[in-house]
Parts: structure tokens; C-alpha cells; sequence
């Protein structure tokens, strides 16, 4: 038993933790605290503003996740069809920290052509948890 | 081919087929059923990450030299951000190193990038194609194997399982 619980342990911990969307907008949060006193909290409506818009390159997050993130995205490149972002359509979504890590860095790189602010991406995924 | 014998013949050229992926002297297993197979592999993290933005290219359809230019540019991946972890790099690049196939020509002469570029690739696709093939909405690229060829996931590329979308 107890060598099964520690199998499972590290599986856990060579995997990334399982985490909740919740568990990471907690943690942007700290992150935009950090990055900004001033700062208040996360908006949906300016992570739907922008979700949808450009920002100086050629891509929007939409441009592969879909207009609406409850559905299927496709892949603005190669065409293949993504699965849903919004938590609400696919529980997969914002439990992984290496994924969400690894998303974040790739993706705003290629929007914005940097690094998204906390405040960036705690707004999304408020958008992205607003959606029903 | 008589339907009674049809079974065990297919099953040879299968068997034909992977003697031949084994050796190293075609990718794909082919017999006079226009049946066209790619030997299904499996490594978990090379399925799951490059699998994220399109099909996970069988390791077979690209020499190990077009392979490892591809995985150590990775933060320009044709022109999109695909970095990985080093340690994940390195290990997904083993994978594709070990079961990678035979040298293939491409138009430039230098190692091929993208499996599209090379001869084989070229001319497999050169017959019976609207021309309008790649730009079909259902479609969009030559990069979505799968749009087409429906059972590419499972390393099935045969006329059975073909179908081109509108």
C-alpha cells in the first residue's frame, strides 16, 4: 500500500501536479500583486477583448482556439482541429502546470511576440471561466 | 487477386511491407491494393507533443539528419514557437533518431524540412488530386495528413480511409 501511494506520488510529481483552474488564476493573481501593487483583480471582459484581438502580429488567440473557446479551435497553420479552451468544455484545460507553462510561453510569443503579464493571463482565463 | 486468397495475400504483403520499413528501403508498407501503411510506433511524449499542433509524423518519413535540424529549431518551427523542455527535446529526438527512415531526395538537394518537400512525398500526391486539393477549407494544408487520409493517426494511409473534404 504504502509503496503504491509513493508509485503514485511520483508519478504525480514527474508529471506535474494535478491543479484546478482556480489553483492557477490564485496564483497569477499573486503574480500580477507582485508585478503591480495597484493591481485589483481579473476581468473576463478584457480577457474576452483580448482573446479576440490581435496584438502587432498576425495571430489572436481566436485565430486557432476558435471565436468561441467551447468549441473546437483550429490551427491557424496546419488545420488540425484543437480541442475546446474553456474548462467547461474540456476538463483537461487548466490542471496541468508544465502544460499551462509551457502553452503560455509558446502562445504569447507568438501573439504578442513576448512573455503575457499576469494580469494578461489571469484576465483570460476569468474570461475563459466566464464562458458557459 | 481471387477473393478466397485475398486475405492471406494482403497478409503477406503486409508482412512484405514491414520487411521492407525494417530494412529501411521504403517507409511505407505498399501492395497492388493501393494499401498503404506506415508501421504504428509508440513513445508517449512524442505522441503527445507533436501531436499538439498536428498530426505526430510518423519518425519513419524523414532521414535522422532532417530530424534533428528540425527538433533543435524548435523555437522557429516554421515559423511558430514549438520549444520544448530540453530534457523533452532530447528524448523525443532519440525516438526519432532510432526509428527515422532512409534518406530522401528533396527538390533543394540539401536534407529535407518538411516531409511535403520530399520526392516521395511529391510524387505520391502527383495523380488524381483536384487542384484546389490543399486550399479546401476542410483542408487548409498539406501539414493536415489527416483531413484526408482518416485513419493517418493510426499510421493507415490506404485508399480505404481516404476521403477529401470540401
Amino acid at each position: 500500500m504504502r509503496f503504491m501511494l509513493t508509485t503514485v506520488l511520483l508519478f504525480l510529481s514527474a508529471s506535474g501536479h494535478a491543479e484546478t483552474p482556480a489553483d492557477f488564476e490564485k496564483q497569477f493573481a499573486n503574480h500580477a500583486q507582485q508585478e503591480n501593487p495597484a493591481f485589483t483583480g481579473f476581468s473576463a471582459e478584457q480577457g474576452q477583448r483580448f482573446y479576440s484581438s490581435t496584438h502587432g502580429k498576425e495571430w489572436s488567440c481566436a485565430s486557432c482556439h476558435g471565436r468561441t473557446p467551447t468549441g473546437p479551435g483550429q490551427h491557424a497553420a496546419t488545420g488540425k482541429t484543437l480541442a475546446p479552451l474553456a474548462p467547461v468544455a474540456n476538463a483537461k484545460r487548466f490542471t496541468r502546470p508544465d502544460e499551462v507553462e509551457k502553452w503560455f510561453k509558446r502562445n504569447c510569443n507568438e501573439v504578442l511576440g513576448r512573455a503575457c503579464t499576469a494580469q494578461e493571463k489571469g484576465d483570460v482565463l476569468a474570461y475563459l471561466l466566464s464562458v458557459r | 487477386m481471387m477473393t478466397t486468397s485475398r486475405y492471406r495475400g494482403r497478409r503477406q504483403h503486409l508482412w512484405l511491407g514491414l520487411l521492407l520499413v525494417l530494412s529501411g528501403s521504403g517507409a511505407l508498407a505498399d501492395d497492388d491494393d493501393g494499401e498503404k501503411r506506415i508501421r504504428p510506433l509508440n513513445h508517449a511524449a512524442w505522441r503527445q507533443e507533436c501531436s499538439a499542433c498536428h498530426l505526430a509524423y510518423p519518425p519513419q518519413l524523414l532521414p535522422a539528419v532532417s530530424w534533428r535540424a528540425l527538433m533543435n529549431g524548435l523555437g522557429h518551427h516554421f515559423g511558430t514557437d514549438a520549444s520544448l523542455d530540453p530534457q523533452q527535446q532530447a528524448d523525443i529526438l532519440r525516438f526519432l533518431e532510432t526509428n527515422a527512415g532512409p534518406s530522401r531526395g528533396s527538390k533543394s538537394g540539401s536534407p529535407p524540412l518538411r516531409i511535403t518537400e520530399t520526392r516521395w512525398f511529391i510524387h505520391e500526391h502527383s495523380e488524381e488530386l483536384p487542384a484546389d486539393s490543399w486550399q479546401r477549407p476542410g483542408v487548409k494544408s498539406a501539414a493536415n495528413c489527416i483531413a484526408c487520409h482518416t485513419a493517418a493517426d493510426r499510421g493507415d494511409y490506404s485508399e480505404h480511409t481516404l476521403r477529401l473534404p470540401r
